[in-house]
């Protein structure tokens, strides 16, 4: 059925700059960063939800700025800046946002956190007093299920205010 | 490149809608051409403003020049989907993004169960049956505003560069949606207006974010003191083309803004109107508020000359 032909697998050797680490892979040139970072970097923070850009659960930051992973081609991406939510932590201390959520209680299940993570990290470095109608906006492409926002509202908050 | 692969190939810019629909296989390409090359600059001044077609819908929306004197662009760009997705959209993808349609923008699986439409492998229209055509609904959120603001695109293809109105790039069709020719590159836009235009741009849609305009309004208006000298008001989300309405236009032509004036003028606006069932919400719902929107866009047009911003 012509739907349904299998074509050959064009691979492709990439350069990637992630979270600060030169890496280089071979991938099928069709997969999207989402699937890099998890199938061939094994960097499993980032997560994979609608992969239709609905949820920004993997939600990855391009040159300081958020961006969809599921929706991203890494051979687009050579030479940028590509942050996961591996790359929040300096070794063994966490980021003031993390530790914000950890101890408000901001993640439940934790599936939308990654994505959260990032989209106020990249809000706090641009703006370090936001309003909270201004941190509604920076997640407004981020969907969760569980917490109602508030908590995540709130631990944006706290880290903005620790970070200052 | 374009030419060679013809329909085999696509281009991409940001990929925001062109990925979401290829893993649906509403399009099956064999090869993509990146479109990273255009460039990325906006040159702004008072009354002209040219925007390269690979400037992120982000860049445009934050511009501060945009905002103060091609308000209603900024706007338009601004409301288009999610901020991460306004990272890496483009201003010349949001121009030509695909005609949207609850029956076609769905999986493939779906679309099988359901039967296929014209749009894609199928024969039949599954919104209006008995049609020959298909009526897949334009969606862009700065098409309607790009064109209320007298704007031009450049194209360059195979066969050389070009201008052509925003008003000309689109067609009264769900499928064959734009005039420009396959192979044709959209290098950038450029927005014209005079020093005494204002323009606002309204959106409906079902959440505050993320989704897609189920109607809208983009209003241009030049003024003198109280009175119109000239206006554009085009919709978005009722056709499968942006929809300018020339009645609205007509009658608030030499009239004094004031609180009938836009009632009346929205009334006849949102006349032309005729959004099937193919989108969010119901249809009978969205077609009243065609009015809404347009009264409150025109509304704000007239709050900022009375130096209210917006
Ligand atoms: C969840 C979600 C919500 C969305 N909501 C909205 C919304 O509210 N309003 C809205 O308007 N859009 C919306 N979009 C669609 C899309 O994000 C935007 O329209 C965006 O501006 C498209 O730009 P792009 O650069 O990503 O285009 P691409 O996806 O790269 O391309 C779109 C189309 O344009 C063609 N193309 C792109 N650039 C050029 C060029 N320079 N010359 C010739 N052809 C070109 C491509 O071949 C393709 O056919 C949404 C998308 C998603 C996934
Ligand atoms: S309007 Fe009809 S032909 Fe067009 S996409 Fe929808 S169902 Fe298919
Ligand atoms: S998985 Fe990317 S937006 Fe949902
Ligand atoms: S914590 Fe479960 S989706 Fe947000």
């Amino acid at each position: 059925m012509k739907n349904e032909i299998t074509r050959d697998v064009e691979r492709v050797v990439l350069a990637l700059d992630v979270n600060g680490e030169a890496r280089q892979l071979l991938v099928a040139v069709h997969k999207t960063l989402l699937e890099v970072l998890r199938e061939d970097l094994q960097l499993t923070g980032t997560k994979h939800g609608c992969e239709l850009g609905e949820c920004g659960t993997c939600t990855v930051l391009i040159d300081g700025r958020p961006e969809l992973s599921c929706l991203s081609l890494p051979i687009q991406l050579q030479g940028r800046a590509i942050t996961t939510v591996e790359g929040m932590a300096s070794g063994s201390e966490l980021h003031p946002l993390q530790t914000a959520f950890a101890e408000l209680g901001a993640a439940q299940c934790g599936y939308c956190t990654p994505g959260i993570l990032l989209s106020a990290r990249a809000l706090l470095e641009e703006n370090a007093r936001p309003s909270r109608d201004e941190i509604r906006e920076a997640l407004a492409g981020n969907l969760c299920r569980c917490t109602g926002y508030t908590k995540i509202l709130q631990a944006i908050e706290l880290a903005a205010e620790r970070m200052r | 490149m374009a030419e060679e692969h013809g329909a085999r190939a696509m281009f991409v810019a940001g990929g925001t809608d062109l990925f979401p629909k290829l893993k649906r296989r509403q399009f099956e390409v064999e090869t993509l051409i990146g479109l990273d090359f255009l460039p990325r600059v906006i040159r702004n001044g008072s009354t002209e403003c040219a925007i390269d077609a690979g400037v992120t819908l982000a860049t445009a929306a934050h511009d501060s020049h945009l905002q103060a004197g091609f308000t209603g662009y900024a706007q338009a760009a601004g409301l288009v989907s999610s901020p991460p997705l306004r990272n890496a959209g483009t201003i010349g993808g949001n121009l030509c993004v695909d005609t949207r349609c609850n029956y076609y923008d769905m999986t493939y699986e779906w679309r099988k169960a359901a039967g296929f439409c014209i749009k894609k492998d199928g024969d039949i229209c599954l919104v209006a049956p008995s049609s020959p055509r298909c009526w897949a609904v334009s969606s862009s959120d700065t098409a309607p505003m790009a064109i209320a603001l007298d704007g031009v695109v450049g194209l360059a293809g195979p066969e050389g560069d070009r201008e052509l109105p925003v008003s000309a790039l689109y067609r009264d069709d769900g499928i064959e949606y734009m005039a420009k020719r396959p192979a044709e590159v959209l290098t950038g836009l450029r927005l014209r207006k005079s020093a005494n235009t204002r323009s606002a741009y309204v959106k409906l849609r079902r959440r505050g974010s993320i989704d897609f305009p189920i109607a809208g309004a983009a209003v241009a208006m030049e003024l003198d003191g109280e009175s119109v000298i000239g206006c554009r008001i085009v919709l978005s989300a009722v056709a499968s083309y942006p929809l300018e309405a020339a009645a609205a236009e007509k009658f608030l032509k030499g009239k004094r803004l004031d609180q009938e004036t836009i009632r009346e003028a929205a009334e006849l606006a949102a006349k032309p109107a005729k959004p099937l069932d193919n989108a969010d919400l119901s249809h009978f719902w969205r077609k009243r508020m065609v009015r809404v929107v347009v009264e409150q866009a025109i509304q704000r047009v007239s709050d900022q000359r009375a130096g209210f911003g917006g």
